[in-house]
C-alpha cells in the first residue's frame, strides 16, 4: 500500500470509529466527554503546527483558546438573559451592559470573533516579536507569561467576565437544551466534523510550498532569509492560524462542557496542551490529536482512581518522552513499521548511501 | 540592463565595519563589474566574509557605502537584498534537511511567488529549479531528503539554490573548503559554468583552487585592500607574498 493511500484508509478508519462505532457504543456521559478531548484536539492541532511544523514553543495557547470560549460564552449569556443584565453581573453589582460585551448579543458577530479575535492578537503579537527576533525559550517564556498575565486580567475584573467563575449556566444553546442528550449528541458530532475539517486542512497547508517554507524556518531561520522570504511573516502566519484553531476550540467546548473559566485557560492547561503534543507525536499532525485525546482521557481515567496522581504520571511521561522518544508515539509507530517493513523485504537493496567523503584538511 | 553590461554591477566606498572597537574593515573600496569572476582573497582575519556579510545585510557597517546596481543596499534587511538580486553561501553550508533536494531548490526558487500561491502544492518542478538540478547534477537524488547528502554535494545544493534564487550577483564563501580532491575538481568545473553567465565574487583560501579558476583577485589584509589585478600580478606582488604566500610557503616547507 503505497503511503498516501495508507494515509487515506487511516484516515476513514478513524473518521468511521469517531462518527459510527463511538456514538453507539459509548453512554451520553462518555461521548460528551471524548468531546472535550476532541475539543483540545483541535487546539493540540494548532499546537503541532506552530511547534512541531514552525518550531514555536507556543505555552499559551489557553489565552486563544479562552477568548474563542469566551466570544461564545458571552453570546449565550447575552441570549439567556434576554434583554436584561446576564446573571453574574447582577450580583457583582454592575448595573448597566459593558459596551464591551454589547455587540456580542448577535450570534454572527460573536462566532465571527471567535476565530477573528485569537488571529488578530496572535497577528499582532508574532509581528512584534518575531520581527525583533525573539524566539526558543524567550517567545516560550513570553507566551506563557501572556497566560498568566490573561488569567489575572479575567479573575480580576469580575463584573466584566465572571471572575474565577467565569460564564456558565447556559439555558439555552441555539434554541436547544444545552443539558439534553440530543443537544450533547449534535454538539459531539459537530466538534469532530470541525476536527476533521481542519485536520484536512492543516495537513494540506503542511504538505503545500507554504509548509514546506515553515519547516524551512524551523530548521534554518536565518538561512532563509537568505532565501529572500521575511522568516516573520512566515511564523507569524502559522502563529495566528494555530491561534484560530484555539479560538475554535474553545468556543466549542463551552456547548460541550457548558462552562468557560480561567483555570480553563492558564497556564497549566496551556502546558498540558503542549505535554499532550508532545507524547502523541509533535512532528505528525496525527500525533498531536492522538495525544490531545489519548493524554485527556488517561487524565480522566487516572483522576477517577487517583485524584491528584495523574500530575505526577503526565510530569514523568513528558520526560520519558523528551528524552527516549523525541518524536512521540507517532515516532515509535514509524519506526517500528520501517523495522517492520525492512524485516520483511529480503534481502535488503541497499539504500544509495551518501557518498563517502574523503576529507582532506584545507591548507 | 544588457546595455550597461561593463557598468559596475557592486561599488563599495570607504567601507568600515567595527566589532567592538576592533576595526575588521578599515576603508575598502571595491568594484566588481558586470559578468565579472571575482576572488577575494587574505590571511585569517583579513575581512573577506566580513565584507559579504555588510553586502548582504548580516553586518551593519559603521561608514561607507554599498550600491548595487544604483541602489544603496545598506540598511537594508536580508531578505530585501536576497529581493534585489544577490545571493550568497555559507561557509558551513546550511541546507534543509527535513526537505528533499527538489524543495530546496524550489523554495529557493519561490520567493518572488505571492504568499496566496505558497498555499498551493508543490505539483511538477519549475524550469529554474530544473536547470538548477541539471547543473548540480544531483538529479539523481532529488527527491532524497537533503540530509543524506556529503559534504560536497550539501555545497553544491547550495550553489544550486543560489542559482535557482536568479541572482544577478553570486557571493560564494569558501565553497571548496573541506572538500576532497574530486569535489574541489566538479566545483571548479560548476564555478565556471556559473561565471560564463552570472556575476560572482568568491571568498576562497584555497591557492590552488585560486590558481586554476580565478581571473581577477583583490587581496585584502588586515581590513583594507592591499592588490588588486590579475592572478600572475597579484601572485607576482611582493607584498602579497611577504602577507600571504610567502607565509603559506614557508609554512608549506
Amino acid at each position: 500500500m503505497s503511503a498516501r493511500l495508507r494515509g487515506y484508509a487511516i484516515f476513514a478508519a478513524v473518521a468511521l470509529l469517531v462518527l459510527v462505532v463511538a456514538p453507539a457504543v459509548l453512554p451520553p456521559f462518555r461521548l460528551d466527554e471524548l468531546a472535550k478531548y476532541l475539543c483540545f484536539a483541535i487546539a493540540a492541532l494548532g499546537i503541532g503546527l506552530a511547534w512541531g511544523q514552525g518550531g514555536m514553543l507556543t505555552l499559551g495557547q489557553g489565552v486563544f483558546f479562552g477568548l474563542g470560549g469566551y466570544a461564545m460564552a458571552m453570546y449565550l449569556k447575552l441570549h439567556d438573559a434576554g434583554g436584561d443584565l446576564p446573571d453574574f453581573m447582577t450580583w457583582s453589582g454592575v448595573e448597566k451592559l459593558p459596551a464591551l460585551w454589547k455587540p456580542f448579543a448577535d450570534p454572527a458577530f460573536a462566532i465571527a470573533m471567535v476565530v477573528v479575535l485569537p488571529v488578530a492578537i496572535a497577528t499582532l503579537l508574532g509581528l512584534l516579536v518575531f520581527r525583533q527576533r525573539v524566539r526558543g525559550a524567550y517567545f516560550a517564556i513570553l507566551t506563557q507569561a501572556l497566560a498568566a498575565a490573561f488569567t489575572i486580567l479575567l479573575v480580576g475584573r469580575q463584573g466584566l467576565t465572571g471572575g474565577t467563575n467565569g460564564l456558565t449556566n447556559f439555558y439555552d444553546f441555539f434554541g436547544r437544551d444545552p443539558e439534553a442528550d440530543g443537544t450533547q449528541r449534535l454538539t459531539y458530532f459537530v466538534t469532530a466534523g470541525v476536527l476533521g475539517v481542519l485536520y484536512l486542512a492543516a495537513r494540506q497547508l503542511v504538505k503545500s510550498r507554504f509548509g514546506r517554507l515553515l519547516v524551512a524556518v524551523r530548521d534554518g531561520e536565518d538561512r532563509v532569509r537568505f532565501l529572500g522570504y521575511n522568516p516573520a511573516t512566515v511564523k507569524t502566519v502559522a502563529f495566528a492560524v494555530s491561534a484560530g484553531m484555539a479560538g475554535i476550540a474553545g468556543a466549542l467546548f463551552v456547548p460541550v462542557v457548558g462552562i468557560i473559566s480561567p483555570s480553563l485557560l492558564g497556564v497549566v492547561p496551556s502546558l498540558e496542551l503542549v505535554v499532550a503534543v508532545a507524547v502523541g507525536g509533535r512532528y505528525a499532525l496525527a500525533g498531536a490529536v492522538l495525544g490531545a485525546v489519548v493524554m485527556n482521557y488517561a487524565k480522566t481515567s487516572f483522576s477517577e482512581q487517583w485524584a491528584g496522581g495523574w500530575l505526577y504520571l503526565e510530569g514523568a511521561l513528558f520526560i520519558l518522552v523528551m528524552t527516549l522518544a523525541p518524536k512521540g508515539a507517532v515516532g515509535l509507530y514509524e519506526q517500528a513499521r520501517d523495522a517492520l517493513a525492512r524485516r520483511r523485504r529480503t534481502p535488503e537493496p541497499a539504500a544509495p548511501a551518501p557518498q563517502q567523503e574523503t576529507q582532506e584538511v584545507p591548507a | 540592463m544588457s546595455e550597461e553590461k561593463d557598468g559596475a554591477l557592486l561599488e563599495i566606498r570607504g567601507l568600515r565595519v567595527v566589532f567592538d572597537g576592533f576595526t575588521a574593515i578599515g576603508g575598502v573600496d571595491l568594484t566588481v563589474g558586470r559578468g565579472e569572476l571575482r576572488f577575494l582573497i587574505g590571511p585569517n582575519g583579513a575581512g573577506k566574509t566580513t565584507l559579504i556579510d555588510v553586502v548582504t545585510g548580516l553586518t551593519r557597517p559603521a561608514a561607507g557605502s554599498v550600491a548595487f546596481a544604483g541602489t544603496e543596499l545598506t540598511g537594508l534587511r536580508e531578505h530585501r537584498i536576497v529581493r534585489l538580486g544577490i545571493g550568497r553561501t555559507f561557509q558551513t553550508s546550511v541546507v534543509f534537511e527535513e526537505l528533499t533536494v527538489l524543495e530546496n531548490l524550489d523554495l529557493a526558487a519561490g520567493f518572488r511567488r505571492p504568499l496566496r500561491s505558497l498555499l498551493r502544492q508543490r505539483r511538477g518542478v519549475s524550469d529554474a529549479v530544473a536547470s538548477a538540478l541539471d547543473t548540480i547534477g544531483l538529479g539523481a537524488l532529488a527527491e532524497r531528503p537533503a540530509g543524506v547528502l556529503s559534504h560536497g554535494q550539501r555545497q553544491w545544493l547550495e550553489i544550486g539554490m543560489l542559482i535557482a534564487q536568479r541572482p544577478k550577483l553570486l557571493l560564494l564563501d569558501e565553497p571548496v573548503a573541506g572538500m576532497s580532491r574530486d569535489e574541489r575538481e566538479r566545483t571548479g568545473e560548476l564555478l565556471t559554468e556559473i561565471a560564463a553567465d552570472h556575476t560572482v565574487v568568491v571568498v576562497e583560501h584555497d591557492m590552488e583552487f585560486l590558481r586554476r579558476y580565478a581571473s581577477q583577485v583583490t587581496v585584502l589584509h588586515e581590513g583594507r585592500v592591499l592588490v588588486e589585478g590579475d592572478v600572475a600580478a597579484v601572485q607576482a606582488d611582493p607584498r602579497v607574498q611577504e602577507v600571504y604566500l610567502g607565509r603559506t610557503k614557508k609554512e608549506a616547507a
